[in-house]
């Protein structure tokens, strides 16, 4: 069981919280304080582009984050339920910089690739009719 | 923190001082800034980073965005940041390679008056 799972719906506003939640999960599972600004910033990105999706595609269903800690590793999965092309590929393609023909489509690309540097495990599965981006990060001690 | 955009006009180039949050909710508001500056016939533009306390992939992209709508006159957008946790967001991307990342909003003038 995770430790705290919460849903929102998918709204841009709503994305600021889920990083302050995950980030305050992370701290009391013992994730090490340099490593809490990558937590955030995966977290954030992870959930950004499930927003996105979801607003394209089912903006009625809400974007799903399960932070678990207490054990040696504190680990986030962000799903989303969106049908269709999200448009994200995995591994994510290179930046192409201000020569690419499409700057909107620009963050789902940049978003994985951050989220790649900054997570030293991360898995990307679909999970039905969605996706789901799984990341952990190495915690100490368990604070439940 | 909510997102503050402040600009002013320095030697003929337009510097945007960002304060704050630059996420997917905040960013729409960047691209508004630099789409009405370039509008408005201001090609030359550095974007001060220095009071940023958060920049995500949406950002980047709008700072993208920006750039390619500058380029597109001939101009310039360059960045004002020493942190190293926003530098190393850039760095991840590979979009070092593609702004101008300056330690000071001088420096940035001087470097850009420097090229013209």
């Amino acid at each position: 069981m995770a430790t705290v799972e919460m849903t929102f719906t998918p709204l841009p506003a709503h994305v600021r919280t889920a990083r302050l939640v995950a980030t305050a999960v992370a701290r009391r599972s013992g994730v090490p304080e340099a490593l809490l600004d990558e937590v955030r910033l995966a977290v954030g990105e992870a959930c950004s582009r499930a927003v996105e999706v979801h607003q394209e595609h089912c903006p009625g269903e809400p974007v799903r984050v399960a932070l678990t800690g207490g054990r040696q590793r504190f680990e986030v999965v962000v799903t989303n339920t969106a049908v269709g092309d999200d448009g994200m590929a995995w591994p994510p393609q290179p930046a192409r910089g201000p020569g690419a023909q499409d700057t909107a489509a620009l963050p789902a690309q940049l978003g994985l690739a951050v989220i790649a540097g900054l997570a030293d495990d991360v898995q990307v599965s679909r999970n039905g009719d969605g996706l789901s981006i799984r990341m952990s990060w190495p915690a100490g001690t368990s604070a439940g | 923190m909510d997102l503050k955009l402040e600009h002013h006009t320095t030697d003929g180039i337009e510097v945007v001082d960002v304060e704050g949050e630059i996420d997917v909710y905040t960013a729409p508001r960047l691209r508004e800034l630099l789409i009405d500056l370039v509008n408005g016939g201001h090609y030359q533009l550095v974007v001060n980073m220095e009071k940023v306390e958060f920049l995500d992939s949406t950002g980047l992209g709008v700072l993208v965005g920006g750039l390619k709508r500058v380029r597109a006159h001939d101009g310039s957008l360059d960045l004002v940041c020493t942190q190293e946790r926003i530098l190393k967001i850039f760095r991840i991307t590979g979009l070092t390679k593609v702004f101008g990342i300056h330690d000071s909003v001088d420096e940035a003038i001087a470097a850009r008056k420097s090229e013209k």
